[in-house]
């Protein structure tokens, strides 16, 4: 279902020059508000009357994440702080957290975006919506909180943690729309395994998970043990949570809602915009937001855009799920190796589980990557010649997909910090 | 004639042996007979204890992964040659042992040795059939 048709199935064109309006508005008021985006264009020499088009977009200065800790908490607000009704932030887990500050027409955007979301999975006023995305300061809780608002669906705002509970809840208010990040899905399978609920019983159909990045085999895992269709979603709280981009039914791609979020595709180190299939680095404007909006800000995400025709009927772009990040991307012995790829090889291994951390250290100016994979039933065995075999197995595919030699080290099972949140995927000693 | 062994996957760090004979001694089970076989990274402890099924459950409850498997427990007389005459059956019947460990008996003067092999049944009918004494999961509660 197509939730807001006359946006989402604009002929380019129109929707070129809705963009480039929109562009021109922002443009001029984070000008005449913000101090610190004018100081940008003034370094760069351009001003407000010089962007016309959306194609002028190019003309305007990038927002780097580590311009984010300049502007913290507040230097970006471009309305008047009583304008404000809302706030959230990202964890800052890598520093200080960045911030997202809503207008109330802030919220109604994102309420429409996420309503998009949702309806791209079908979801409308007959459906229930379990959403264990964490409800606070973070975007996930709140974001799809107000996409199933709008819509008019029944709400269990169950946020993040105590699975039991979670199972019980999904179970007896029979949720047909699951809403969490992949890694808690997939915990949410394990523990319904154990205690001996099947998914196939339950009336769930789809499920829309996000907030970290997860592969097309991870995608398959969920579908199969959990009874559903799986669909990826994306957004950032920078830009204005979940509700940027979401997978159609056709789950090829994620749409990206154009006329709120402009997406452009850079090489992240020149700078120059690339074509439909390059794979660069994302860069997204928020054309109508007020509170804090974005400005060419870099997301560091690694994805690529398609502009063909979707069989959904919609006409906006599409990202390819996320490839990596800038910053995830990890550089051994010269390789480039993304955590994606590594759990892409063990999803597919008989018996092995998608649940790893990598370890990167540098001995005597050589790097060596450690993949530690957690142990489970279907790998263990009480031989020692069997585990060490599951040990090199593992090792052996990672050589064939990567090209690197890694050492592969069996922990025990929950070992790696389950994230109810996200996963910590990589620890990265040589910095 | 098999008995069941309990073997528990554990990462090779400081004081995780000691909380697993914790659990198990808290829940007031018998260990009967053990060894660990260890790599750098991890070792598996194998079990042989007076309630199989209580602790199995307990180690899963507690989130360890474990595993039960079929071993042979045959009386040996604690002499030299003792084990020789056991070790010749199975090379005669061709079969591999995986692994085996030992203890001693306390009521009479018999070592009590644990073998992995992947056909336990063909290899207890061989022994019986030689006058080797096999115990079974009975037997082995009484020691």
């Amino acid at each position: 279902m197509i939730w807001n048709p006359h946006y989402e199935t604009l002929g380019r064109n129109d929707l070129e020059r809705l963009q480039g309006e929109r562009l021109g508005e922002l443009v001029d008021r984070l000008h005449r508000r913000v101090p610190f985006y004018r100081r940008r264009m003034e370094e760069r020499g351009v001003k407000p009357a010089d962007v016309n088009r959306i194609a002028d977009i190019t003309r305007l200065p990038f927002l780097n994440k580590d311009d984010m800790r300049e502007v913290y908490p507040l230097q970006l607000l471009a309305v008047d702080l009583s304008e404000i009704v809302e706030v959230h932030t990202s964890s800052g887990t890598t520093g200080l957290p960045v911030v997202d500050a809503y207008t109330s027409k802030d919220v109604g955007i994102w309420a429409e975006s996420m309503a998009r979301t949702l309806a791209m999975g079908d979801t409308s006023r007959s459906d229930v919506v379990h959403n264990a995305y964490g409800y606070g300061l973070f975007t996930g809780g709140l974001g799809v909180h107000y996409g199933a608002r709008l819509i008019g669906a029944t709400i269990i705002p169950i946020s993040g943690g105590n699975t039991v509970r979670q199972l019980s809840i999904l179970k007896d208010f029979r949720a047909t729309v699951l809403t969490c990040t992949p890694s808690y899905a997939l915990h949410l399978a394990e523990a319904a395994r154990e205690q001996g609920l099947d998914f196939q019983g339950l009336p769930l159909r789809v499920g829309l998970f996000g907030a970290e990045s997860w592969s097309q085999s991870m995608r398959r895992e969920l579908e199969a043990k959990m009874h559903l269709k799986a669909l990826d979603i994306y957004g950032l709280t920078e830009v204005i949570g979940p509700g940027v981009a979401s997978e159609c039914e056709a789950q090829d791609g994620l749409h990206i809602c154009e006329d709120l979020f402009y997406p452009e595709v850079i090489d992240p180190q020149t700078g120059q915009v690339l074509p439909d299939g390059a794979k660069g680095e994302l860069v997204l404007t928020t054309l109508t937001k007020e509170g804090t909006p974005m400005l060419r800000y870099r997301t560091r995400d690694i994805t690529f855009l398609d502009h063909s025709p979707c069989r959904c009927g919609r006409t906006s772009v599409r990202m390819h799920r996320l490839l990596g990040r800038t910053d995830d991307m990890l550089i051994i012995r010269g390789v480039n190796v993304f955590p994606s790829q590594i759990e892409e090889v063990l999803l597919r291994l008989e018996g092995v589980e998608p649940h790893y951390q990598l370890i990167v250290e540098r001995e005597e100016r050589l790097d060596s990557l450690e993949v530690q994979v957690e142990m489970n039933e279907r790998l263990f065995s009480d031989e020692i010649k069997q585990l060490e075999r599951a040990e090199r197995r593992i090792a052996e595919a990672l050589f064939a997909a990567l090209g690197i030699q890694t050492r592969v080290k069996l922990v025990e099972p929950k070992a790696i910090p389950r994230s109810e949140g996200k996963a910590k995927r990589v620890i990265d000693k040589r910095k | 004639m098999t008995l069941r062994q309990i073997s528990v996957f554990l990462e090779n760090k400081k004081g995780r042996l000691a909380e697993v004979i914790g659990l198990i001694a808290r829940e007031k089970i018998n260990i009967r007979a053990l060894s660990l076989a260890d790599t750098a990274d991890f070792g598996v402890l194998r079990l042989i204890v007076n309630d199989t099924g209580k602790c199995f459950d307990a180690l899963k409850q507690a989130g360890f992964v474990a595993q039960k498997t079929e071993v042979l427990a045959v009386e040996i007389s604690d002499r030299p040659g003792g084990l020789q005459g056991v070790l010749e059956v199975f090379d005669r019947v061709e079969l591999n042992i995986e692994y085996m460990y030992a203890f001693v008996e306390r009521k009479a003067d018999n070592a009590i040795v644990i073998f992995r092999t992947d056909q336990p049944d063909k290899a207890a009918k061989a022994l019986a059939a030689e006058g080797i004494n096999v115990l079974n999961e009975e037997a082995i509660e009484q020691f």
